[in-house]
C-alpha cells in the first residue's frame, strides 16, 4: 500500500466504528460504551446482550483479518510488570471516569457532551504525556 | 433479537478496531507519541467515527424511541467533576503505557495472545478496585 493510501483504512475502521454506535442507539437506544458494557456485564442481571456484543467484539478482527487477509499486529511485548499495571490503570480510570475512547470519546463527542470533551481531552492529553515521558525521557 | 443486533454491533465495531490498526499497540502508541516520530493515521479513525456519530445521532434522537427498546438509556451526569477528570487522567496513563483502551483489548483477544487475557483480566480488576473504593468513600 503506498504511502498516500495509508489514510483508508483508518478511515474505513473509524466509519465503521462510528456506524456500530449509530446503530446501536437506533434500534437498542444504548450508548456502545465499552468500558461500561464489559463492567456492566459482569455486575448486572440484564446482560446478555452486553455478553453478545462483547463476542461481537471479539469475533469482528476474525472476521476482518480473515476475509481482508489484513497482516496479525505484531505483539505489544510481554513486560508483564508493564501490562498489568497498565491494565490497572486502564480499568480503574474508565470506571472513576465513567468511560473510555468509545464512550467518551466516540459516542460522547457524537452527543455534544461537554463532560465527555472534557475527559476525552485528558485522557488524550496524559496519554500523549506518558508516551513521551516513557519514550523521550525515560529511554534514549 | 436484542442479543442479535448487539452481537452484529459488536461485530461491525470489531472489524472497524481491527481494520483501522486500533488493535495494534504499536500504532496506537506511535499515535501518541506527538513529540517524537508521529503517526497521524489514527486521527482517521476518531475522525471518521466522530462525524458519523455526530450525523447519526442527531439523527436518531429525532425518534420518540429506540427501534427495538422502549426508550433510550442516556448518560444523566453532566457534571464535569473530579472523578471524570481524576479517571479519565488515569485511564490515559494505563493507555500509553501499552497502547491498549477497552475496546482493542477485548478484540485482541481474538489474537490468543496471552498478553491480550492478562491486560483485560488486570482492567477488569482495575474496575473492581474502583468499586471497592466508591463504596469505601460513601
Amino acid at each position: 500500500m503506498s504511502l498516500s493510501f495509508d489514510f483508508v483504512w483508518p478511515l474505513t475502521g473509524g466509519v465503521l466504528i462510528g456506524l456500530a454506535a449509530v446503530l446501536m442507539l437506533w434500534l437498542l437506544g444504548r450508548i456502545a460504551g465499552i468500558s461500561g458494557i464489559l463492567w456492566t456485564s459482569i455486575v448486572e442481571t440484564d446482560r446478555h446482550w452486553r455478553l453478545a456484543f462483547i463476542g461481537g467484539l471479539i469475533l469482528g478482527p476474525v472476521l476482518a483479518h480473515f476475509f481482508l487477509k489484513l497482516p496479525i499486529p505484531e505483539s505489544g511485548g510481554q513486560n508483564w510488570l508493564l501490562i498489568i499495571v497498565a491494565g490497572l490503570l486502564v480499568g480503574f480510570g474508565t470506571r472513576l471516569g465513567s468511560g473510555c475512547t468509545s464512550g467518551h470519546g466516540v459516542c460522547g463527542l457524537g452527543r455534544r457532551s461537554p463532560r465527555s470533551l472534557s475527559a476525552t481531552l485528558t485522557f488524550m492529553a496524559t496519554g500523549i504525556l506518558t508516551v513521551f515521558i516513557v519514550r523521550h525521557l525515560l529511554t534514549n | 433479537m436484542t442479543q442479535l443486533i448487539a452481537l452484529i454491533c459488536g461485530t461491525l465495531f470489531g472489524i472497524g478496531l481491527a481494520i483501522s490498526g486500533m488493535t495494534d499497540t504499536h500504532k496506537v502508541l506511535g499515535f501518541l507519541d506527538l513529540f517524537g516520530t508521529w503517526d497521524p493515521t489514527l486521527v482517521f479513525v476518531m475522525g471518521g467515527a466522530v462525524v458519523t456519530t455526530f450525523v447519526g445521532f442527531h439523527i436518531v434522537q429525532k425518534q420518540a424511541r429506540p427501534a427495538f427498546a422502549s426508550s433510550f438509556s442516556l448518560p444523566v451526569n453532566k457534571n464535569i467533576d473530579r472523578p471524570l477528570l481524576i479517571g479519565a487522567a488515569l485511564f490515559g496513563i494505563g493507555w500509553g503505557l501499552y497502547g491498549y483502551c477497552p475496546g482493542p483489548a477485548i478484540s485482541s483477544l481474538a489474537y490468543l495472545r496471552p498478553e491480550s487475557l492478562v491486560f483485560v483480566l488486570a482492567m477488569v480488576t482495575g474496575m473492581w478496585l474502583e468499586k471497592l473504593c466508591s463504596e469505601r468513600t460513601i
